[in-house]
């Protein structure tokens, strides 16, 4: 009997911990998928964060580096510096890139690294249980806004795509979603792009992927993805919002 | 080969020597120059010098590179090290080697710029969170700061752990003959643990530090314990000066033990016999220095007394244990350690 779709080899046997619905899943097979393509797991080193994604070093066959909350730019910074003909992938979620790492998150952007970030969106601290992200949506509810999200107390979401093309340093920026079949596939492809760039150009791309957190949303996880296309879409307009190297320009 | 030069300078001169790929710094006073020269020389040495966006930045920074396999240092003063104390909890659980010099100003908070040596409890007892040491070499010319650079390489890619070099603003600021002839020989060691793309290895290499089952994560800190015990027993270094027959040895380590020293001629002028024990490694503490040790002890330094606490562990109550101490970023005096000592003979 043959197979038809296999997992990618740069993906390990490992068990993902992930929860159904949960977007980290897709997001890594995605990236597994890329660098099968491009014939880079020999190459690659990817850098993981502290949240949800905690554990991807076991999910992944490249060399893998576990780095602390928000430093994970930092730590690609200081691969990419020894290693220039290597792929450096920093792989973040929300609370991770864009709140106690805003800092680390801007300035490589600034330097222009030739990293290639992938941005979980999910708009909640899901590891330790469900707390107000930098992401969170306005009146969104969380263990830490429990009568919802009050942007005049709380502080307005961060919109990362759009602070990141202020910047000086990207070549690419695009926002996809993981809740439909046609945007996973724009997902695969800016990945790849981003990948490619980084290879060819010595660029810095940053993706973000809409994701969804049935779990801590307490939704099923069918609604929970009917909402990435939905509230999140609306606040998080997908999109392509800088791309240097782009046919056309 | 003799140079004049700032003890800072020394340390990013004999660093180079070393090999190092990769220096990642901010600026803080009093150590700005090892960027400064960084910045000016390690590119002709095929290096990287980057400036980070943070202390907390230039440490983890510091954690990709040596993850990588590569020789790198970052170098900072006080309230900096304090801010890359995360990194360095995370750099000491991974067992990467690398580098870290903090050339010591007075605190606590924003402190001050002047010398001191405050630090020392941070350095040597943990620094960051959980159960960790590194190992702490104390140098206390330019000439040290030189030659106990190449040694603090050859000893994190020995023992794949972090060293620090704790100065102090005098020592790293101030100008002295350095003569380059005399560092010890660099010594390098493969590192197939390096998350540096796999290139055909079987398996692939991680550079990590959470262990959630807890049995792993003792079997890991019982692994570097192991390792530290080693260390204890192999790595201890001290200078003595004139310790046999005296009848009171001075404990100091820096800047602090070439005063004592000033202090300690003067009183044998006087007639009284005054041994210094400056210890070269603070962790591992030179415990063997203080073992045969009969005379009274003055433990000397620019703090509220830190080193101290060890010289007293060293003797465990088997002898009179002092404390002479300036603060603030005041230097010690020669003259009020004289007058010390004359008490101390008195006695």
């Amino acid at each position: 009997m043959n197979k038809l779709l296999n997992k990618p080899r740069s993906i390990t046997d490992v068990p993902f911990h992930y929860c159904p619905g949960c977007g980290h899943g897709i997001a890594h097979r995605l990236l597994g998928e890329v660098i099968d393509e491009l014939n880079i797991i020999d190459k690659t080193i990817a850098v993981v964060p502290v949240g949800c994604a905690v554990e991807a070093y076991d999910y992944f066959e490249c060399d893998v580096m576990e780095a602390a909350h928000g430093r994970a730019p930092s730590v690609a910074t200081g691969i990419k510096r020894c290693l220039p003909e290597s792929v450096v992938v920093s792989y973040q979620g929300d609370g991770d890139l864009a709140a106690i790492g805003t800092a680390e998150t801007i300035h490589m952007a600034a330097r222009g690294e030739a990293v290639t970030v992938i941005f979980v969106n999910n708009t909640i601290y899901g590891m330790t249980g469900g707390q107000m992200a930098p992401t969170t949506l306005p009146l969104q509810i969380t263990q830490t806004t429990p009568y919802g999200r009050d942007v005049l107390t709380q502080g307005y979401p961060l919109k990362m795509c759009e602070i990141l093309a202020q910047v000086k340093g990207p070549s690419y920026i695009e926002r996809c979603a993981l809740d439909t079949v046609p945007h996973i596939r724009s997902a695969k492809k800016a990945i790849k792009k981003a990948v490619e760039y980084q290879i060819k150009y010595g660029a810095y791309s940053f993706i973000e992927l809409l994701s969804a957190c049935p779990t801590n949303w307490r939704l099923s996880p069918s609604a929970a993805v009917k909402r990435v296309g939905s509230d999140m879409v609306d606040y998080y307009p997908l999109g392509v919002y800088y791309d240097k190297f782009s046919e056309g320009k | 080969m003799r140079q004049l030069m700032k003890g800072n300078e020394a340390i990013a001169f004999a660093a180079i020597h070393s090999g190092i790929k990769c220096f990642f710094g901010y600026p803080i006073t009093p150590q700005t120059e090892i960027a400064a020269y960084m910045a000016e020389n390690l590119h002709k040495h095929g290096g990287v010098f980057l400036q980070a966006e943070s202390e907390v930045s230039a440490i983890n920074m510091v954690y990709g590179a040596a993850g990588a396999g590569f020789r790198v240092m970052t170098s900072s003063s006080s309230p900096g090290i304090s801010l890359k104390q995360e990194g360095i909890s995370y750099i000491a659980a991974a067992d990467l080697p690398c580098v870290i010099v903090n050339v010591m100003r007075a605190g606590p908070g924003l402190g001050g710029i002047q010398a001191a040596q405050s630090d020392y409890f941070q350095a040597t007892k943990g620094g960051g969170h959980g159960d960790y040491h590194l190992i702490v070499l104390a140098p206390s010319s330019a000439q040290e700061m030189a030659e106990m650079t190449v040694t603090a390489f050859n000893l994190a890619d020995k023992w794949r752990m972090p060293v620090m070099i704790l100065a102090d603003g005098v020592t790293g600021q101030m100008m002295e003959l350095v003569d380059m002839s005399k560092l010890p020989e660099v010594e390098t060691c493969e590192k197939p643990w390096a998350a540096n793309g796999r290139k055909g290895r079987a398996e692939h290499n991680i550079i990590n530090t959470l262990y959630l089952s807890p049995e792993e994560l003792e079997a890991v800190n019982r692994r570097q314990e192991e390792k530290y015990e080693q260390i204890k027993a192999e790595l201890q270094d001290w200078e003595e000066y004139n310790t046999e027959n005296a009848d009171i040895i001075i404990a100091a380590y820096g800047i602090t033990a070439r005063i004592a020293r000033a202090a300690a001629d003067r009183a044998a002028e006087e007639g009284i016999r005054v041994g210094i024990i400056r210890p070269r490694t603070l962790w591992p503490f030179p415990v063997r220095a203080f073992e045969n040790v009969t005379a009274k002890i003055l433990c000397a330094e620019l703090s509220r007394g830190q080193m101290v606490e060890d010289v007293r562990l060293a003797v465990n109550g088997r002898i009179q244990v002092d404390f002479y101490g300036r603060c603030g970023g005041m230097l010690a005096d020669e003259d009020e350690i004289l007058d010390k000592i004359r008490r101390l003979a008195g006695e």
